[in-house]
Formats: structure tokens, C-alpha cells, sequence
């Protein structure tokens, strides 16, 4: 067993810096890799996995130091190696495949310039010539046109494409290890499909070791052998994937697996809070929605599925009058709402709130947690004061927080923290129609259960209706009523959730449904099969 | 295992708490850490402050006290000698401080006071508005701005009042292009949109929502902006359009004593009389160049210690 290891990384200790002095981020963790291994790193944000896939290569990033440990890789320490002498290692016999290929890529170069580079700087070249060999790799990774894709800039393929091309590159100088962190996070479940099999054959086909980041537990199932789940920077409990899913030991590893289990009975009602009325809307000349009729029961929650790009946001930007609609026409309660925004009332705004994707944007960093929750209950409600600070510490317990956060800062809140206060800030205005764009998709999945669950239970006590945009399947099951597809700026179909996630199935239902990934390490294989068959 | 608890908790998730400190306390920190130049810097405009502030208690004489004899050399009674009217050179260029900085700051303070609030409109507005005021500050930069400002002030006549507001104008057109260029980075985000769909007055979405996220480039652009406006004054001042006599002022000094050089051959010192003003000048500027480079670099993010 010991004679292929390839890394083996004992007692690691790093420290980052921040406030003004070191903090431990990871506290000892041993991580050892064979060759043609590939192991799983999964944990929340904040649990030191990216941090400790980079330092298998020898590598932390500015502000963070190696303050203990050994990496021995294939014999070498690189805890003890200087940056030049690991430098020929990287890129080379050590590759990376960052989450975003789009930031990773120069833009002024063909791709398969960047393909090819670290190959020929180190001299190396398999087949005898490193640019025929990538158009293999493209070829074996299921690109379009392999012969002619390499001739392209990054702006001109997608992002699925541009992830394969970085996984090309990585693969290029055949390393005997790669470390992918989170690749597959940025993509639509439908292209992520496509970048995982492709993926998994590579790695599989010249059984080169890899270290795979990702908080998505479904995603690691189908790429590793061993999952090994950290926490605040120490590990919980490693296992063989199959073993690890179906008989974890620790507690954690067991909430974390129990989050996919939410879901919510199906209810419906006659008494329509909103109604979108063959609406069109365009930005500029570039038409984006096309006759988009959807219907909100009071007090339930109706989701919007799609992939990006296919007018779900349009369609929550044309309800709260942000982009006003060229046809068709919005009913509120009943009532025509008008387009712009600006010719609708203050109760009219108040009814329906909005809770953004990204927490961290929605929240004006330089106001505190009380100033952000404050402002809806003096500015619709007109309360002053003590009488504010009081109703502000309610809402902070209506979602599960106290009073310490009044006076913090959004920088000094973790994610879902942030998104909590995002929804108490739409909760204190007491409106009657939520808009939630993509609101757990930005968080960890022991998070996002906590802000579903919330959502429900805020749902019971005080009847919200939630108009949930999403394109996670996952979530849809836990929180909605009523499911809405939609394709290009139109839609596949709305019905009761079981409705819509029971055969028959419209094609794209079927192409969405499909590509979610489950917790079954078969189910990549399985799918491949089918759709092959 | 850590001492985590095993179970999810809203409350407990990791977020990164500052220690909370005191104002004074984190000016501290800041301050002890700050390189030697901005030390130098703070040092020289507190003591520039100072001289302005208290100048009638400092100063020797009165400001346009001229009961003295022409072009006296420098001496125990008058440390820098007088002027060519008989002034006690020292005096004014105490209350040169004075008149130089107040009017300088009452500018940059007007400047930003317009380009500041037309570049958040734009930013907001991004419409005809915006393209009309952009296009005008355009225009108004494409004159040389200090030939426009004498044209102005031959104009309008040079009082102090014309000064300010002449030059607050020009100089405004640049703060209007910073403000309007970092402006519409804060304005695309989710929270100004939260704003506005919550119904938000333009007032409040421009000083609570948008200006507390702008205000580091702002500063830093002051300190300079204040530089450059000090400047125009001293070279106006300097031509005879700018601060009239009896009011001191460092740029008439540096004219009304220029000839003084001439004399370097018979006094070495009363060479030195008219650089006087003309240091006191760079001094300044230099320093609140070190202020502003140093505020800059505490702002920015970007640090050489890591």
C-alpha cells in the first residue's frame, strides 16, 4: 500500500492572517493519496479545504504560512522546498483547475497557446507534439471541433467548454496529480453533467491522481474513491466513498448527508396573490421573455427552474417594475400592478420583497445589521427609536439570531448569516409576496437547509407567499408548492410539484431533472448509459 | 475533534467578529503602524494648521503694518527682514498661511460640493442627464484651465468670492469625472436596487447607500485636488489676478520679493526672502502628498507587509 503513495501530507499546520494576527485555518490534518486515487475534500465555507488542496502543492496563498507539517510528494518534501525549486513541479507533475476557468484564462491568447504552455516551457512532450496532443485532450474531453476550438479566444467559447479547456491544460503535461477546486460550481447543472463525465474519463484514462474540492456532496459521490470531510480546519472523518454514504460515522458527516431528505407535502389554493399575464419584456431590442403567464396561490410557494439565461430573473425584474414589461400585464391581489416603478405606491412596494442570490452584495457594507433591518420598519411603518431597536431584536429571533448582531457589520457575518438578515430585512416590512432569486445558491448545503427550513416555518407562521427562483432540484423539492419551468424566455410548463417532477416529462423537464446529480456514486455512470442507450 | 458543536446553529456559524474597538483605539493602531512620510506629513499640516489658526497671536506685527523701513535685511527685529513696502516679511508669511489655506480649502470644498453631487446624479441617472453634464464637464476641460481662469477673473474681477467660486467650477469638472466613474461600480450593486425597490428617495440612496462606499477615493482625491487647487491660487497670485495686497499671500509674496534675488552676490540671505513663500508652498503640497499617498495605500487593500 505504501509503495504507490504518491502524497503524503502528515500533521499540516497553516495559519492565515486577518485583524491584525494569525489565526490556525487548518490544525493538523494527514491526507494520503495514491497514484490514480482521487479523493474527495468536502466541508462548509470556511473549513480549509481550498486552503489545504493548494497546500499539496507546497503552495498558500498570500496571508496565509506552513507553520507545520510535511508534504512529501513522490519523495520530495515540499514543506521544505524553496518556490523556485517547486516551481518546475507546478503546472507539470502538479496541476490546478481553479472554480472559475473565466478569471483564470489570459484573454489576449488562444486557448491553445494556454493549453500548451506549461508543456513547453518545461520541454516536456507527450506523442512528440504537445499541440497535437491537446487536440486529443479536447477530442477525449468532448469538445466541440477539437481540431479547431484551440484557435479560439476564451470569450468565445462557454463556460463548460472553458472549464474542459483548463482540465486540458491541467492534463496536458500529464501530471501525476491534479487538483480541481470546486470546477464545476459556476456551471448549470446541464453543462455540469457534461464537464464531470468528461472529467472522470480523463483522469481515469491516463490514472493520474487528483484531489477534488467541492462543498456538493452529489458532485463527489460520482468523482472520488475516498471522501474526506473537514471541518474548521480539522478533519471529521474519512472513508471509501461508498462506505462514507451509506454508513458515515460522525455526527456532522450525518446532518450534512441528512440535508437532501427536506421536503415539504404539496398544497395549493384558489385565492391568487399574483398573476403574470402573457407578459414580454425585452432589454433594448434583445427580446427576453416571450409570453410568460405564471399564476401564485396566497400563502404557498411557487418555483421558477431553469438554466441561466432562461428569463427566470427577467421574470422577478419585470414583477418588482424593475424592467417593465412591453406586453401583458402584472395583477396584484387582483389589481393591475403598474410597469415602472416609479408609478407605483409605497404599499404597493411594500407588498412585495425581494431576497438577492448574493448576501454579500444585497447588504451595504458600511451599515450595520440594525441600520439594514431598521430601515424598512421606519420607512414603511414610520416606528422611531426604541420602538424600531425592539422590533429590529424580534426579527433577529424570528431567524434564529440575537441581539449581539445589531451592531455588527455585514464583512463580520458568515453567509448564511448574511442571508438571514437579507430576509429579516425583507420580513420588516410585513409584505405578502417574497421574491427569493437563487437565495441558497451561494451557500453551503448545511446552510442552505437551515435558511429552507426557516423559509417553511416563516411560511406557517405568517402565510408569505414565495415566489422561489432556483435552478437546484434539490431545493424545489424541499420548498415548493408549484413548479414553473422555463426555456429561453418562455414557459415548458407549471403545475403542482408532482405534477411536473412525474413522467410524463416535457423534454427539457426531463434534460433538467435528469442531470441533477444524486447521492448514488452509480448515477453519472447509470446516466451516461442512458442517454448513450 | 474540536469542541464545535455537532449540530447546525444559525448563531454559531463561523463569521469573522472583529475585536470592537474604540475609535481612538483603532486610530491608534492605524497611526503607530504609519510609515515615517506620513508621520512627516501629519507633523508639517498640523503645525501649517496651527500657524493659520493662531496667526494673530503668533505674528510679530500686524498683517499690513508697513511703518517699517523697505527691503530691510534680515535682523533681530525682523527675523526674514521686510518687503519692498516696508512689511515684516515673517508676519506675513504667517497670515500668508492663513489666507492661502482658508481660501484654498473654502475651493476644494465647493468643488466637491458640485462635482461631487452632479457625478452621483449621473451615476444614478445614466440617462440624457448624464450625457449632457458629462459632455458640458468635457467642454470645460478642454480649455486650459488656468489661461480660463484668468480670462474669468479679468472678467469678474478679482475678488475673493470670484476666486472661490471661479475655480471651484473648473476644478469641479475633474472631481465630477472620479465621483461619476467610482459611483457607477456602487450603483450596479443588489443593495442600491434594494434601495430603490423599497422606494428610496434619490437624497438617501445617494448619501447612505452610495457616498459611505465612495468615500476612500474621495478622500484621497481631497488631499490631492486640494494640492493642485493651492497651487493655481499661489501661480494666480503669483500672475496678480489672484489674492490682492493688503492681503498676504505666499504666491504675491513670491513676485512682490523676486527681485530680491538679484542680490545674492551682496546678501546671501536676502536671496533667500522670496524662496520663503515659494518653500512654504512645496512644503505643503508635499506633505499632504504623503497624507494622501499613505491613506491611499491603507484603503486600497494593497499591502507590502504580507
Amino acid at each position: 500500500m505504501t509503495s504507490d503513495l504518491l502524497l503524503d501530507m502528515r500533521d499540516i499546520r497553516i495559519d492565515g492572517f486577518s485583524d491584525e494576527r494569525w489565526h490556525p485555518i487548518i490544525k493538523g490534518v494527514n491526507l494520503q493519496l495514491r497514484r490514480g486515487e482521487v479523493m474527495g475534500l468536502i466541508g462548509e465555507s470556511g473549513a480549509g479545504k481550498s486552503t489545504l488542496g493548494k497546500a499539496a502543492m507546497g503552495y498558500t496563498q498570500p496571508g496565509c504560512k506552513l507553520t507545520g507539517g510535511s508534504i512529501l510528494f513522490d519523495g520530495m518534501d515540499l514543506a521544505a522546498m524553496s518556490e523556485a525549486q517547486k516551481r518546475p513541479l507546478w503546472g507539470t507533475r502538479i496541476a490546478y483547475v481553479a472554480q472559475s476557468a473565466a478569471a483564470s484564462f489570459n484573454p489576449a491568447h488562444r486557448l491553445i497557446e494556454q493549453t500548451v504552455e506549461a508543456t513547453n516551457r518545461a520541454g516536456l512532450s507527450p506523442n512528440g507534439n504537445p499541440r497535437e496532443d491537446a487536440v486529443e485532450l479536447y477530442d477525449a474531453l468532448q469538445l466541440p471541433n477539437p481540431s479547431s476550438i484551440g484557435a479560439r479566444y476564451p470569450h468565445q467559447v462557454s463556460g463548460g467548454q472553458l472549464q474542459r479547456v483548463m482540465t486540458a491544460m491541467a492534463m496536458s503535461p500529464r501530471p501525476d496529480l491534479i487538483i480541481f477546486d470546486e470546477p464545476t460550481t459556476a456551471l448549470d447543472v446541464t453543462t455540469q453533467v457534461e464537464v464531470l463525465a468528461s472529467m472522470r474519463k480523463i483522469v481515469e484514462e491516463f490514472n493520474t491522481a487528483a484531489i477534488y474540492i467541492t462543498h456538493d456532496l452529489a458532485v463527489v459521490a460520482q468523482m472520488a474513491d475516498v471522501i474526506k470531510v473537514l471541518r474548521y480546519g480539522e478533519e471529521v472523518e474519512e472513508a471509501e466513498t461508498r462506505k462514507m454514504l451509506t454508513a458515515p460515522e460522525m455526527p456532522y458527516t450525518k446532518s450534512l448527508w441528512s440535508v437532501r431528505g427536506l421536503e415539504k407535502p404539496e398544497e395549493t389554493s384558489d385565492d391568487l396573490i399574483l398573476e403574470v399575464k402573457g407578459v414580454d419584456a425585452a432589454y433594448g431590442v434583445v427580446k427576453v421573455l416571450h409570453d410568460v403567464s405564471i399564476t401564485m396561490p396566497r400563502g404557498k410557494t411557487v418555483a421558477v427552474v431553469g438554466e441561466s439565461g432562461s428569463g427566470k430573473s427577467t421574470t422577478a425584474r419585470v414583477i418588482t417594475g424593475l424592467l417593465p414589461q412591453s406586453g401583458g400585464e402584472v395583477l396584484f391581489n387582483g389589481e393591475p400592478l403598474p410597469p415602472q416603478l416609479k408609478n407605483r405606491s409605497r404599499a404597493q412596494l411594500q407588498k412585495i420583497q425581494m431576497i438577492y442570490q448574493m448576501a454579500d452584495t444585497a447588504m451595504n457594507p458600511k451599515q450595520t445589521v440594525g441600520e439594514i433591518i431598521g430601515r424598512p420598519l421606519e420607512f414603511y411603518l414610520g416606528f422611531k427609536g426604541r420602538a424600531r431597536d425592539a422590533r429590529v431584536s424580534e426579527l433577529l429571533q424570528m431567524i434564529e439570531l440575537d441581539d449581539s448582531f445589531f451592531d455588527r457589520l455585514p464583512s463580520e457575518l458568515s453567509g448564511g448569516q448574511k442571508q438571514r438578515i437579507c430576509i429579516a430585512r425583507a420580513l420588516a416590512a410585513e409584505p405578502e409576496l417574497i421574491i427569493c432569486d437563487e437565495v441558497t445558491s451561494a451557500l453551503d448545503q448545511i446552510v442552505q437547509e437551515g435558511i429552507l427550513k426557516l423559509l417553511l416555518r416563516l411560511q406557517k407562521e405568517f402565510n408569505y407567499s414565495y415566489l422561489f427562483i432556483t435552478h437546484d432540484i434539490a431545493t424545489v423539492k424541499a420548498i415548493s408548492d408549484e413548479i414553473v419551468v422555463m426555456l429561453e424566455g418562455k414557459v415548458v410548463e407549471q403545475g403542482l410539484k408532482s405534477d411536473v417532477l412525474e413522467p410524463p416529462y416535457p423534454d427539457y423537464t426531463q434534460l433538467l431533472l435528469s442531470s441533477v446529480p444524486e447521492m448514488d456514486p452509480d448515477w453519472l455512470t447509470n446516466l451516461l448509459d442512458a442517454r448513450a442507450g | 475533534m474540536s469542541d464545535a458543536p455537532e449540530t447546525y446553529s444559525a448563531s454559531a456559524e463561523v463569521g469573522a467578529v472583529r475585536v470592537r474597538r474604540t475609535r481612538t483605539q483603532r486610530a491608534w493602531i492605524v497611526l503607530r503602524k504609519a510609515p515615517i512620510s506620513a508621520w512627516f506629513g501629519l507633523l508639517v499640516v498640523t503645525f501649517y494648521l496651527c500657524v493659520a489658526i493662531f496667526a494673530p497671536f503668533i505674528a510679530p506685527y500686524g498683517e499690513a503694518d508697513s511703518s517699517f523701513a523697505a527691503y530691510a535685511p534680515w535682523s533681530d527685529e525682523h527675523w526674514f527682514g521686510t518687503d519692498q513696502i516696508g512689511r515684516d516679511i515673517l508676519t506675513r508669511l504667517i497670515y500668508g498661511a492663513r489666507n492661502t489655506i482658508g481660501i484654498a480649502l473654502a475651493t476644494t470644498l465647493l468643488a466637491f460640493v458640485i462635482g461631487g453631487s452632479l457625478g452621483l446624479i449621473a451615476a444614478i441617472n445614466r440617462s440624457w442627464l448624464d450625457q449632457l453634464i458629462s459632455r458640458a464637464v468635457d467642454v470645460l476641460m478642454a480649455i486650459p484651465s488656468l489661461i480660463f481662469a484668468l480670462m474669468l477673473l479679468s472678467i469678474f474681477g478679482s475678488t475673493v468670492w470670484s476666486l472661490i467660486v471661479i475655480i471651484a467650477v473648473l476644478d469641479s469638472t475633474r472631481v465630477f469625472r472620479l465621483t461619476r466613474a467610482v459611483a457607477v461600480n456602487v450603483v450596479v450593486m443588489d443593495y442600491v436596487e434594494a434601495a430603490r425597490l423599497r422606494g428610496e428617495g434619490l437624497a438617501w440612496v445617494m448619501r447612505r447607500e452610495i457616498l459611505p462606499n465612495i468615500l476612500p477615493p474621495m478622500v484621497a482625491e481631497f488631499g490631492l485636488r486640494f494640492s493642485f487647487v493651492f497651487l493655481t491660487i499661489a501661480a494666480l497670485s503669483f500672475l496678480g489676478v489672484g489674492i490682492q495686497p493688503p492681503t498676504a499671500d505666499w504666491g504675491s509674496m513670491v513676485r512682490e520679493n523676486a527681485s530680491l534675488i538679484q542680490f545674492a552676490q551682496f546678501d546671501l540671505r536676502a536671496a533667500f526672502t522670496p524662496l520663503l513663500p515659494a518653500a512654504a508652498i512645496a512644503l505643503l503640497t508635499v506633505a499632504v502628498n504623503f497624507i494622501v499617498d499613505w491613506f491611499l495605500q491603507q484603503t486600497s487593500g494593497l499591502r507590502d507587509d504580507l
